[in-house]
Order: structure tokens, then sequence, then C-alpha cells
């Protein structure tokens, strides 16, 4: 084997344009890979983080059927004691009861509709980075108290210490109103809910809406996202029957599609790079073969296995290959970890990031898995266009192949 | 140069294998090039024009405070009956008015926030985002249409049936809340399930009347006959209208989406650059080899008077045939792959993503001929210059050592 290697590492340099401009074209791919695949994973994990901590959570227990209808009548029932004998049950993570509901919203001047959410005071700060936001006044605490978003204050025209007129109907389809004080104003930077959402105690809006004690969701996060199938689990299996938990892929499906929608082009795109790589090693292996064919023909002829042959081929395109993982794992690491530290910015990219719920410059992370997936991929892409070559060795006449020119 | 083209071409077949390799890597390469950029062309494409009929516009005239505070408040300066003379017989491709404000609907069962729109239903039959073929019931039959059409999804929400009775509740300039019934006399598909919650739409007199603000709109929405060229008919819209009105092109209105263009614009270059360089390694790669098996050879034809410049000629046009049947193939293998999707591709497993970055669930292929030509002209010039190299190397060489030279 020993010998085998050393055979196959001084064939390389035989050619060591062509054996570098191989390399050339693995690395060169491989850096794309790293620097793109890390780029993108880490943008995906701030998309899931920035959308689920800012409401919705990383799961929702919730009535059948309400994530599809949001209807007000499909309740959760004594949702408060619920959510405290989970929070019992599950210290780690982070429990909030809530109701809401549609209201047409008036100030003095201006009316909009909204949706209103009836929440925990005490524990919503911990389920959402709402509540965190609040730029202006306080967060709710009890009775008539309501916190809005910075756009629905500007286009209300209206500040903290201001009333809020609210219209809507209760859960039996009655009348609902209630005048509110402004407490808080928060900026989200999420311009969905600095438009159109209002908060305010869930006692309050249990008694404003009719609820009897009920509500519509509660929202769980756990430790972390990576665990969050974990105590979905767990949590599960002490919900009574007919309630419904949800993970964030049901509550936020757009967030999941956008992510695959974008992976599968991605991953287009990979696969062009990776089959124009396999292509340059084919190209080179081939011709490593067919000059060699005299020489191959000798040392059959001096009784060496035709797979022994095929072997040392395909050793010859795995060292170039491992040259290819190391140079293009390092260089794309140094690229990844120099905007790791600068931040990157595409020109013009600010309004979609907004979109995404992402700052304008991001910073690329890297990780094992982002940083040897794509130069491994090649690796294994080169390695199986050798085979045509290797195997190519099985048919070569020891006789002919020493008389070849 | 005959001789040196004939030469050429016989010498890319000297060893086939390796020029059938490089053939399939550029056509694949080719390929991907361009069916990629039709597949992003044909998104983007898609998504502003899907855009542009929900801004919706190429221009828009409205209010300056509008933007900021889009509500009956800030009506556009001007009555309607005078917006009309004002538009005609410009040469604008379409236009129209309408009172856009924000509504809450309820239902007998349940309430939501919605965008009221009082429209023109004839004019807007040029450009709307309702689905006109799959309207369950029927479409706005004119001004003072005193039903609603609502979208299909918005139907849902609200648990009601065609031909069942909703109330929207709206603000009056002067604060106050104004409320009316209306029967549901239509339902509609719009291809982003969003726009079917969003918009609610009646006549623009019935609204009019219902707000207290007869003969006055929010905007007047013009189309010219090109979304990338919207100066000139901004430029017109501007000349109509005095300065306290503010007039913006869709690029301004929806800066997702004109970011959006901009930014495609620019990937697809990227990635037309990045491909050819995946590629240059091989075909550098190839030209070296064949350089290197020839070197005897070369030295013979050096030693026989050939000038080096003959040389170079003919590694270059050697390389440049092999990329013009690549180019060649590539293009006929992309132009195939777009026609087997003449309807389009269906992404509809990911629909709620494309609707999250705006586009459609039918992903339409678009093969712009501009984006075929910036492909190949970028392979040919970069090919040109990548097979200069080792084609300067063959032609420097000593023809004695060459003619010696052992393999």
């Amino acid at each position: 084997m020993i010998l085998t290697l050393r055979l196959a590492w001084r064939n390389l340099w035989r050619h060591a344009r062509r054996t570098w401009l191989t390399i050339g074209a693995m690395v060169f791919s491989n850096v794309l890979l790293v620097f793109m695949i890390s780029f993108q994973f880490s943008v995906y994990d701030l998309m899931i983080n920035n959308s689920l901590r800012a409401f919705s959570g990383h799961m929702q227990v919730q009535a059948p059927g309400y994530i599809d209808d949001g209807s007000m009548r499909q309740t959760v029932a004594e949702i408060v004691p619920l959510a405290s004998r989970l929070r019992q049950d599950f210290p780690d993570a982070d429990i909030a009861a809530r109701a809401s509901g549609f209201v047409l919203a008036s100030s003095e001047q201006r009316s909009y509709g909204i949706a209103v959410y009836g929440v925990e005071p005490a524990f919503e700060p911990s389920a959402s980075s709402i509540p965190g936001l609040v730029t202006d006044g306080r967060f709710v605490e009890s009775g008539d108290e309501v916190i809005i978003g910075t756009v629905l204050a500007r286009n209300l025209r209206v500040s903290v210490g201001d009333e809020l007129t609210m219209l809507g109907s209760g859960r039996d389809g009655s009348f609902a109103a209630a005048v509110m004080t402004i407490v808080g104003i928060f900026d989200s930077g999420i311009p969905d809910l600095d438009r159109s959402i209002a908060e305010i105690p869930l006692a309050t809006f249990q008694e404003v809406f009719y609820m009897r004690g009920s509500g519509h969701q509660i929202v769980i996060n756990a430790p972390t996202i990576d665990s969050a199938s974990d105590y979905r689990q767990r949590i599960r299996a002490l919900l009574p029957d007919d309630l419904e938990l949800h993970d964030w892929t049901a509550l936020q499906p757009g967030l999941k599609q956008a992510i695959t929608a974008d992976l599968s082009s991605s991953f287009f795109v990979y696969g062009v790079l990776v089959i124009l790589v396999a292509f340059s090693v084919l190209n080179t292996g081939l011709m490593s073969v067919l000059e060699r064919t005299r020489e191959f023909g000798i040392l059959m002829a001096l009784g060496i296995a035709p797979g022994r042959l095929g072997r040392l081929v395909l050793l010859e395109t795995a060292l170039m290959g491992a040259i290819g993982i190391l140079l293009g794992a390092l260089l794309g690491g140094i690229l990844t970890a120099y905007f790791g530290v600068t931040g990157f910015v595409v020109p013009g990219m600010e309004e979609m990031a907004v979109r995404f719920n992402l700052p304008a410059r991001l910073y690329p992370g890297i990780s094992v898995v982002t940083l040897f997936a794509g130069p491994f991929v090649v690796f294994l892409v080169s390695i199986l266009a050798t085979l045509y070559p290797a195997f190519r060795l099985n048919r070569l006449q020891p006789v002919e192949a020493m008389r070849a020119a | 140069m005959r001789i040196l083209i004939k030469l050429a071409w016989r010498n890319l077949f000297r060893n086939h294998r390796r020029t059938l390799i490089m053939l399939s890597a550029i056509t694949v390469g080719v390929w991907a090039m361009i069916f990629m950029t039709a597949m992003t062309q044909g998104m983007v494409s898609q998504m502003v024009h899907d855009g542009i009929s929900v801004i919706p516009g190429h221009v828009q005239a409205r209010n300056p405070n509008y933007g900021d505070d889009p509500t009956v408040n800030n009506l556009l300066p001007v009555p309607d009956s005078g917006i009309a003379g004002r538009l005609e017989g410009r040469g604008f491709s379409s236009w129209s008015t309408r009172l856009s404000v924000p509504a809450v609907i309820s239902s007998e069962r349940e309430s939501r926030g919605v965008t009221l729109l009082g429209i023109d239903p004839e004019r807007e039959a040029d450009f709307t985002f309702v689905d006109l073929e799959t309207i369950d019931g029927r479409y706005l039959e004119g001004v003072s249409d005193q039903g609603v059409l609502i979208g299909a999804k918005l139907l849902e929400r609200l648990k009601t049936r065609l031909g069942n009775r909703i109330v929207l509740m709206s603000q009056t300039p002067d604060n106050d809340i104004a409320d009316r019934g209306f029967r549901i006399v239509g339902v509609f598909n719009a291809k982003v399930e969003l726009w079917e919650e969003t918009w609610v739409l009646t006549g623009k007199e019935t609204l009019q009347t219902m707000l207290g603000v007869p003969d006055q709109v929010t905007e007047a929405i013009v189309f010219g006959d090109n979304y990338r060229q919207v100066d000139e008919v901004a430029d017109s819209v501007g000349d109509v209208f005095d300065n306290s009105v503010s007039v913006q092109r869709w690029t301004e209105l929806d800066r997702y989406l004109g970011t959006m263009l901009e930014v495609m614009d620019g990937f697809t270059l990227v990635w037309v650059v990045v491909i050819f360089l995946a590629l240059s390694f091989g075909l550098v790669n190839t030209l070296v080899m064949a350089v290197f098996e020839r070197v005897r050879e070369i030295g013979l034809m050096l030693a026989l008077g050939m000038r080096p410049s003959s040389i170079l000629g003919q590694i270059v046009i050697e390389s440049m045939l092999l990329l013009i049947i690549g180019l060649a193939l590539g293009n006929v293998l992309a132009w195939l792959s777009v026609s087997a999707f003449p309807d389009g591709i269906d992404v509809s497993i990911v629909a709620k993503g494309m609707e999250m970055m705006g586009a459609s669930s039918i992903l339409m292929l678009d093969l712009r001929l501009q984006d075929v030509v910036l492909a190949n002209s970028v392979v040919l010039i970069l090919g040109f210059l990548a097979s200069l190299s080792p084609a300067w190397r063959a032609s420097r060489y000593d023809p004695i050592e060459a003619i010696h030279k052992v393999d």
C-alpha cells in the first residue's frame, strides 16, 4: 500500500501543470461551496430565530383547526391554569398564554383594523421579543393598558398616554368594545408586526371579548431551536387529546418553504459546479491512463493485477481530492471567517433583508459541516468520475498495450 | 488562415475522447448558464408583473402623505372628474383612479382587517390581480356597483358564502366610523393567497358615498408599455399634475421589487462568470495536454518555417472551435429544456415560501435574447483569453529542443 501511495504521488507530479489545474478546479468549487453554504446556513438560522423569537415561538398549543381558520371560537379552555401547569413541568422552557382577535382600533384622528393579543404580562417578556422592544413607555401590567407598534402609532397619530378605542366582536359573536390607555410603543423592525399588532393583558382581553377563561394559543420556546422537537414530544404526551401542538414549520409555513425553495435552487447551482469539476477530473484521469498505456502494459506483463493498477489511478485522484479538500476548506474557511468578522453586504440587499427579518449586514459563521460538506461531495464525485478510466484498465491486454504508440 | 482552421479542426479529433469530455463539460456549463438565467429572469419578470398588478401601476400619482398614512385623510388633491381629462390621450397603455382605505370586514361570525378598494372595474380589468376567468359569481359592473368582490381565502376565513351580506367599517375624513352592509356578489382567486385575504373591491362611487368623499380618490394609476422603461411615463404624469401631487415609479412604490430586479440582473452576470471559471480549468487543462502531446510536431512545424504566430493561432482556433461547438450544443439543449416547460414549472409544494419572496407557485421560464447573448459572449471572450497562455507557450518553443523531446 505504501508503495502504491508513493507511486501515485510521484505519478501526479509527472504532469505538475495538469495536476494543479485539476486541483485548481476542485479548490475553486470548494471555496465557493464552503462560503456559500456557510453563508446560507447562518442566514437561515438568523431568519428562523428572528422570526420565531419575535412572536410565534418554537411551538404553540392551539385548539384543532385554529391554525387554519384563526377563528375566535376555536379556544383552549382554562388557558392560564394549563399554561402554569406546563410551566411547572418544563421549568427550562419559556411558556406564555395568549388570546387574539381582530378589532377596529380608533384614536381621535384615525382608525385601523388590527390584530389585538391578550398576553400574560408576567410571562410574555420571556416568550417573545416584543415586550423587550418597547422603546417608549413600558410593557402592559394590568387593567386597560395597551402597547402598539411604532408604525401603527404613527398611523394612528398617538403616543404614550393617549387613549385607543377598540371595536370588535367577542367570542359569542356579540359586540365587544373597550377604551384602552397606551402605555408603551414597540419597534420590532418587522413591518408587519409594527403595523398591525396591539397587546393587552390577557385578563382584560378575556373580559372584553367574553372569553370565559379561555384563550387561543400557548406559546412555548424550548431553550434552543435544536431541542425544540424533543420538547415537543414530551409536551405532546402531557396535553389532552383535544388540543394540538404545532411546531414552527406549521406556524410559519412560509419561512420553512422559503428556505426549501432557496435550498433547492442553490442545490442546482452546487450540482452544476460539482458536475463541471467531475468532467475536469474525468478528463485528467482518462488522459493519464491513456498516456501510460505502455507503462501499464509492462507492469501487467510483470504480473501486477489490473485491479491494483485501477486502485493506483483511483488513489491518484484521491490524493488530488484530498489536496482539494484541504486547500478548499482552508481558503474557503479564511474567506468565510473574514466576512464573519467584517460582515457581508450584498449590494442592494437591504430591502430584501427586511422582508425576511434580517439585518442588512450579515455575518456568516462556520461549522465543521459547512466547512467540509461541499468539499467532501466534490471528493466523492471526483472518485466516481475516475471509476471509468480505472475500470478501463481491466480490459487492457498486456501485449497490445506494450506495443501501443 | 484556412489551413490553420483545417489543422485545428483535425487536431481537435485526434483525441476524440478528451474532446468529447470537454465538449460535454462546456455543453452542461452553457446549458446551466442559460437555463438558470431563464429561470431567474422568468421568476423576476413574473414577480414584477404580479407586483405591479398589486401596487398597482408603473407610475402612481397620490397625495405626498399617503405613503406614510394610507387613509382617507390623504386624498389626491385633484377631483376625480378632473383626472380623466388630464390622463386621456397621452398614449398611456392604461390608467385608472381608485379610492383605497383600510377597513374592517365582518361576517356574522368573524372579523378581519382588510384594504377596501373603490375601483373603476372596466378600467382595472386591464391590469387587475383578480383572475377574471375564475370568479365565482360576477366581477364588478361599474363605478356604482353596490356589491363587493372578495377573495376566496377571505371568504373562507369569514366563514360566509357568496350572496351573503358582510359589514365593512372604515373611517371618514372627520374620523367618524362609517359602516355599511354589502352583498358579496363575487369571489375571486388570485395568484398569491395573501392577496385574496388583503383586498376587498367595490365600486368607486359606492365607496365615495359611504365615506362621504364624493369625486375624491387616493391614487391615479398609470401603465406605460414596458416596466423597465417608466421614466418617460413618470415625466408625462408629472407634467399633468402640479407639485401638490407626488408622482412615483413602481420601483419607488415597492422598493423590494425594484431592488429585486437590480439584484437579479447582477446575479445573472455573476452566475455566468462563475460557471465559466469552473469550466476554464478544464479548458486550459485540455489545451495544455494538447500542446504537450504535440511538442515534437510543433517543433517540426517551426523548423519547417511556420511562424510562431501561426502556431499560436492554431491553438487558439482549436480552443475556439471547441467552445463554439459546445456553445451551439449548450444553446440548443437550453432551448429544448426551456421549451419542455411551456406552462412553467409547478413549485406549489413551496407555495407559501414563494409567497414570502413575492413570487407565485408556477415558475415561468423566460429565455431572453440578451441573456443568451451575454452567456455566449462571456464564454467566447473569456475562453479566448484563457487559451492565450497555453497557445503562447506553444509558440515560444525552441524548435531544436522541441524536436528532440522524448515522451
